[in-house]
């Protein structure tokens, strides 16, 4: 049953009306295992690029009101905690570590290394987010919390242009905390999948997607962390 | 096997094979899907021209008698959010697209079934969301919800419409990404690229559009539901916020949105033309590829729709530059189809008819979209008529011109039946003339000085706007002929043949309607599209057959 197959290459017409199903895990409409992998890839690259689209519109408003207020900008940025986000960046990187190995253990087919290493990748999500919590915690008891109408207390000059600081800080890292929640979401339903099976050397696609998708929400990560918390420069002594 | 040995009646195909409830609402079948999208769509078609019926009653007169400024503002909007969101961006698309794409390449389905599914959920909560809006009295801000009034004054539901636009959105996207996947990784063995018939180029570029486009009018709509939610000010000139910034963003995504609307139309007439002038496309390559310089460049034009926000001139003069140049693959295309007619032995029937008015429909409004594209036109005719007429002869002169080519041509393949030929050539010229009654004056309104998006006028108006009050009255006459006779076909049309144009494409060589699974074996394909040869006594050869 697995030579029936029709590829581009090799034209055979009659190939088509034998019994496709030689994999349980080929869906009814594709020909073989290669060519549902190659779809769900180039589905996946499509869709960070759509996710790069979005964030991008972010970051267009972040550079005009930079240029625009860059005093305001480099000084409100000073009211970030460049540790706590410079402790969220080794996380994430780490993060990303692990769910490379937990794929390079998808794709060998290994299942115990597979659950641990995304159970892994889940705890330091759940880590950044605790962080980002801790941070989004101090900023409102601060007052550099300018949403809902609630008190901004701002001692420098440019008020406005510094609460717009916190606005595009509170926008961005909220968009990125929800791809993270996501994430882990996604990737809690993997591990349910691995503990029953599902995967082994010959069928790891969700978890090569999910790889993709954790990475790039990284990415993101990497360019949020110095434009929020490094622009006007740290001072280690403090 | 039973197909051949049962009445043809008994044959099963993707419609009897299934009558539940459930088989409908939870199919993965890329045609299923198309229906349901049909009739959501054709539904949200009569709702927006409803409020479009509304808005001609009040301007039959130059005071306000119908309705006041405040409901009339509601109601543009609500016509425009709609008919852009929940009509235009997904008519060609979401229904011929998703019906015929993976029929024309020669694949089981689309790449992403139960995506697609998914798409139609959201396509369907965007809608509910938007009618929610609408059902709660209805938002003012005109479909661009430009701040500070849209996230400070407006006392209307703009974040309610505004959920709706974004979740459509992602339907929008996730269609978008299945059709770039499935034309890359689905085709039949044999189709290399330019053996494509230019429906699945021209659905291409729109999925590049609908890709990159979409996720950056999402964000825009979420700051702007965010700033309003939050009371924050991303946009907000008291904060230092920037309203041109949100202009920038919004017509980043909405001026490509306008080819989204315009691509899909274009691979329809590219389909019909050949056929029913029985000759080869002309210049295959230079169509195919206009679509993509359309798409591209139409990424780079948005600025002209900032000529009198306070961009620089500069700007200004460069936007107005791209803008011209996309003029220049959209007459390759006009051209291309032109001369594809001349000498063919043409057969004038419905489908043909309105692939006609397209051409012509296109050309004043693509030719209009220069006079406004031209930094002191504009200035003149910003925010009048012009700019109205001008975009509905795109619009509705355009893409739902090809939309109805489209329904006529393939809807034996939807349907099995065929529609009845003389009635549907009357809804055609109906609709022509009723449409050109409609906006041709208001061309002439505008270049006069009527501005758009007011309820009451100078009486000097009168005349024009009764004609085009009157022109929208056969305009609407003419959309309620389709629904009927589609309808009726149903039951009483003729049987239709799996060929009944003696088309080439891939998806006339299997029966109509088809089987679930598209083809009983999957096709070869061995030559290009349009193997259309009058001189020959069998005077087509079909896709996907050996040739011999």
């Amino acid at each position: 049953m697995d030579d029936a197959r029709t590829r581009m290459d090799e034209p055979n017409p009659l190939s088509a009306t034998v019994d496709r199903h030689g994999s349980p895990y080929l869906a009814h409409h594709f020909d073989d295992l290669e060519q549902q992998f190659e779809s769900a890839r180039l589905g996946t690259w499509a869709f960070l690029a759509t996710e790069v689209m979005f964030f991008g519109g972010m970051f267009l408003a972040y550079t005009v009101y930079r240029g625009a207020y860059p005093e305001a900008f480099a000084e409100a940025s000073h009211h970030l905690d460049w540790r706590l986000g410079a402790l969220n960046t080794i996380v994430l990187l780490t993060s990303s570590l692990t769910m490379a190995l937990a794929v390079w253990a998808g794709q060998t087919g290994r299942r115990r290394p597979l659950i641990i290493f995304l159970a892994i990748t889940m705890l330091l999500g759940l880590v950044f987010l605790g962080v980002k919590s801790v941070e989004y915690t101090e900023k409102y008891l601060e007052g550099h919390m300018p949403l809902l109408g609630l008190p901004f207390a701002w001692e420098g000059e440019h008020a406005g242009q510094a609460a717009l600081f916190f606005d595009l800080y509170f926008v961005m890292t909220g968009f990125h905390a929800l791809h993270m929640i996501i994430g882990i979401g996604i990737i809690a339903v993997l591990i349910g999948l691995a503990w029953r099976g599902r995967f082994n050397a010959h069928y790891f696609t969700p978890i090569e997607m999910t790889g993709l998708y954790w990475h790039f929400v990284d990415i993101v990560w990497v360019f949020l962390y110095p434009l929020l918390y490094l622009i006007g420069g740290i001072a280690l002594g403090e | 096997m039973a197909a051949i040995t049962a009445p043809v009646s008994a044959r099963k195909h993707y419609l009897n094979i299934d009558y539940s409830w459930r088989s409908w609402l939870l199919t993965v079948d890329h045609k299923r899907i198309a229906i349901l999208y049909l009739l959501s769509i054709t539904l949200f078609f009569f709702v927006g021209g409803f409020f479009a019926t509304l808005l001609r009653l009040e301007l039959v007169t130059p005071q306000g008698d119908v309705v006041q400024a405040e409901t009339y503002n509601k109601l543009f909007t609500m016509h425009g959010v709609t008919m852009i969101f929940f009509f235009l961006i997904p008519s060609i698309p979401a229904v011929l697209g998703n019906f015929l794409l993976p029929l024309m390449i020669g694949a089981r389905d689309l790449a992403f079934p139960r995506l697609n599914l998914l798409s139609w959920y959201l396509f369907m909560l965007g809608a509910l969301s938007a009618v929610a809006a609408m059902a709660a009295g209805g938002v003012d801000t005109g479909w661009t919800f430009y701040p500070p009034y849209s996230t400070r004054s407006s006392n209307s539901q703009v974040v309610l419409t505004g959920l709706g636009a974004f979740i459509a959105g992602f339907s929008s996207i996730l269609t978008g990404l299945n059709f770039i996947v499935t034309i890359h990784t689905m085709r039949a063995p044999g189709l290399t690229w330019f053996r494509l018939p230019l429906f699945v180029w021209a659905h291409y570029a729109t999925s590049l559009i609908m890709l990159l486009g979409t996720p950056v009018i999402a964000i825009t709509i979420a700051l702007a539901g965010i700033e309003r939610l939050l009371r924050i000010g991303i946009f907000d000139p008291a904060l230092g916020g920037d309203p041109v910034l949100f202009q920038h963003l919004f017509w980043f995504y909405s001026h490509p949105a306008v080819y989204i609307m315009i691509l899909p139309g274009m691979g329809v007439i590219s389909e019909i033309i050949p056929c029913f002038a029985r000759r080869r496309i002309f210049g295959y390559r230079f169509i195919a590829f206009s679509s993509f310089a359309i798409a591209i460049i139409g990424f780079l034009a948005w600025g002209h729709h900032l000529f009198v926000s306070g961009q620089s001139v500069y700007a200004s003069m460069t936007f107005s530059a791209i803008t011209y140049l996309v003029a220049i693959p959209s007459a390759i295309k006009t051209f291309n189809w032109t001369a594809t007619l001349y000498k063919g032995s043409i057969a004038y029937r419905t489908p043909l008819w309105y692939a006609l008015w397209f051409i012509g429909l296109f050309v004043i409004g693509g030719l209009t979209g220069l006079f406004v594209a031209a930094l002191p036109v504009d200035v003149h005719v910003h925010d009048t008529y012009f700019v109205v007429a001008h975009f509905h002869y795109i619009m509705v002169g355009g893409q739902v011109m090809a939309y109805l080519a489209a329904l006529h041509f393939w809807w034996p393949k939807f349907s099995g039946r065929m529609y009845p030929e003389g009635l549907a050539k009357f809804a055609a010229f109906t609709i022509f003339i009723g449409f050109n009654l409609t906006f041709f004056p208001q061309f002439i309104l505008g270049y006069l000085g009527m501005p758009r998006r007011y309820y009451t006028y100078a009486p000097e108006f009168q005349v024009l706007n009764v004609l085009s009050t009157a022109g929208a009255s056969i305009l609407a006459f003419g959309f309620i002929l389709p629904m009927v006779y589609f309808v009726w076909s149903l039951r009483y049309g003729r049987k239709a043949d799996p060929n009944p144009w003696e088309a080439t494409g891939l998806e006339w060589q299997t029966s109509s309607p088809p089987t679930t699974h598209n083809f009983e074996q999957t096709p070869v394909v061995t030559h290009g599209p349009y193997a259309y040869s009058p001189q020959e006594p069998h005077d087509y050869l079909p896709q996907g057959v050996a040739r011999v």
